[in-house]
């Protein structure tokens, strides 16, 4: 390729650019939640002192008591803000591993074994695959009525616990790194069958199996739609319903809606962008192979 | 190919039966009710009444602001594909360069806002464009202040009127400009994962033989990334369609002033469980789901063309 002197600046100006557009809202929601209610107006991002110039900085405008706040004084339902940060944590920790559990298991039981109606359910998964989700909110809420699990977080769980687009990836996993003959050389040994799915099967996918618990976690944590429509009671809000309501009551304290935000987004960020290889390599898995 | 176990056990049964039963009474069982739904007007779960098509034609010739939210939706795709994917492609292919420095370091910032999700784009961006002190109106205020000065006849309120209001207008460039920031890296994964499969001996050949990177890059590059460039719009438009949470939190739940963030999920969302008719909110959804299907057709009709 030939190189010409204004070639960096061609690829690292709009990359730098688009770093800048990608970030500047992470730095506001970060200045945002340390701000007084005073200083929120005194500067989009830092507290700017009054006749300070540019760069003048005024320290007393950073505070912590949004966070103190957050905890002490709001109230959902009549629990405190804690208790939406732990539904939230058991939500999407229960609903990934579950998930995941039972992708893996539908996804090795098509690849793995030959029976009667295994065509059919292949084709059923990648038939789900394509049914918009629109289509079953009002349905989905009527059957969970019928079923009394309103309310309650069965009824988030229950429909998720084998997702087809789960299985669908697992079988596509399995096909391609699970040699038969292993399965076979197992079996004479006299392992069973679930002990081999275990000690065989989801160790040799296990890339796929921390990426489909990474997609699971953060959909879960960041689902909104379900919660809003399925729980009714304030306590068991996940920290989605917890956060969009805080903009009622609180509705001026930006402070507070953004440390709220802050520590919604904020650790599962953190945790996310550590693992984000596995995550990034289970996301593309299906496009690119497929 | 080596045996597979018997057909007659149980064992393989029992590993798809958490997805045959979770599919059979969670999705199944609900399609076929929306079917029913569809032509019932409900009270709430409780109560419901046989209205033959009476849903229909009321969405098809009394309901204006379904209309609305289907014209809103139509702009909203339109709008977020035709700006989102084109850079998304942009950035991978300089994330593609042998000579890049920081691969890794570029690709985790941009990578970053899909892991917010929609629910707190959308707080944050409400913020971001709040009225009187959000960053965003701020800069865009100066920007017009700026061009009134410098362009004798450029309009005032163009973006937001004088005393920082939202104006109506502002709702769908506001909702276009959150989704952007937030899915340009999530899509640019993909199309950064696709330029992998372009062959290297082909880019050297077609160098050899002078083609220009303009060239190389429409007849190289682009046959390589089509099947993930497909799939990344299937999965674009699928969304797109089915936008909720975003004008939802940011513009609000009845779709702002003049309706112009009303989204057809808002709708049948606010008739479904505000007004407490699932029925006429199945009949949305049937509508929906007909033409995401179509689309979804018509593009697999176009991705393999000759077939069938």
């Amino acid at each position: 390729m030939r190189k010409r002197w204004w070639t960096p600046f061609a690829i690292y100006v709009p990359l730098a650019a688009f770093a800048l557009v990608t970030l500047v809202p992470f730095v506001y929601l970060i200045f945002s939640a340390f701000k007084t209610k005073e200083a929120f107006f005194s500067g989009p991002f830092w507290p700017v002192e009054e006749g300070g110039g540019w760069w003048a900085v005024d320290w007393s405008g950073f505070t912590f008591s949004n966070f103190t706040r957050l905890w002490s004084e709001v109230k959902i339902g009549e629990a405190s803000f804690m208790r939406s940060v732990l539904n939230s944590f058991f939500f999407a920790s229960v609903m990934s591993v579950v998930g995941t559990l039972g992708a893996a298991m539908g996804g090795y039981g098509l690849a793995m074994f030959k029976f009667k109606g295994r065509e059919f359910i292949t084709t059923v998964v990648l038939g789900a695959l394509v049914i918009p989700g629109a289509l079953l909110i009002a349905p989905g809420y009527f059957l969970l009525f019928q079923l009394g699990l309103l309310d309650s977080y069965a009824g988030l769980i229950l429909p998720g616990v084998a997702p087809a687009f789960g299985v669908y990836l697992f079988r596509q996993a399995f096909i391609s790194s699970l040699p038969h003959e292993m399965m076979e050389a197992g079996r004479i040994d006299g392992c069973g069958e679930w002990r081999m799915f275990f000690q065989m099967g989801l160790p040799m996918v296990k890339p796929m199996v921390g990426a489909f618990v990474l997609i699971t976690y953060l959909g879960t944590w960041t689902n909104f739609i379900g919660p809003q429509i399925i729980i009714q009671t304030p306590e068991k809000y996940p920290l989605a319903v917890a956060v969009a309501q805080l903009r009622g009551p609180f509705s001026i304290e930006y402070g507070m809606i953004m440390a709220g935000t802050l520590v919604a987004i904020g650790p599962v960020l953190a945790l996310f962008l550590l693992l984000q290889k596995d995550f990034i390599a289970g996301l593309t898995a299906g496009a690119v192979k497929g | 190919m080596s045996k597979k176990l018997r057909s007659t056990s149980i064992v393989p049964y029992l590993f798809v039966a958490p997805f045959v039963l979770s599919f059979v009474v969670f999705v199944v069982y609900p399609l076929c009710q929306s079917i029913i739904l569809a032509f019932m007007q409900t009270n709430g779960p409780k109560t419901r009444q046989f209205v033959g098509l009476d849903n229909f034609s009321w969405l098809f010739t009394q309901d204006p602001d379904f209309w609305k939210s289907v014209l809103n939706i139509i702009l909203y795709t339109a709008g977020s594909m035709l700006i989102q994917l084109p850079a998304s492609l942009g950035l991978a292919l300089l994330l593609n360069r042998k000579d890049i420095k920081g691969r890794g370091f570029w690709r985790m910032i941009f990578f970053a806002p899909i892991l917010v999700g929609l629910v707190f784009v959308a707080i944050i961006f409400g913020l971001l464009f709040a009225p009187n002190n959000g960053l965003i109106n701020n800069v865009l205020y100066q920007v017009t202040l700026l061009l009134d000065r410098v362009i004798p006849f450029f309009p005032d309120g163009w973006v937001f009127d004088l005393e920082f209001r939202w104006t109506a207008e502002f709702a769908m460039p506001a909702m276009i400009i959150a989704s952007f920031w937030m899915y340009v890296g999530f899509n640019m994964i993909y199309f950064l994962a696709a330029l992998q499969n372009v062959s290297k001996d082909l880019m050297e050949a077609a160098e050899v033989d002078g083609a220009g990177p303009w060239q190389r890059f429409l007849n190289v590059t682009v046959p390589a990334i089509r099947p993930v460039g497909t799939f990344v719009v299937l999965l674009s438009f699928i969304g797109s369609v089915q936008l909720f949470e975003l004008p939802y939190l940011l513009i609000g739940s009845d779709g702002g002033p003049g309706k112009k963030g009303l989204t057809p999920v808002m709708h049948l969302f606010n008739k479904g469980f505000d007004a407490g008719d699932l029925g006429y909110a199945s009949a949305i959804g049937w509508l929906i789901a007909v033409v995401l299907f179509g689309v979804a057709l018509i593009q697999k009709k176009l991705s393999n063309p000759g077939t069938d």
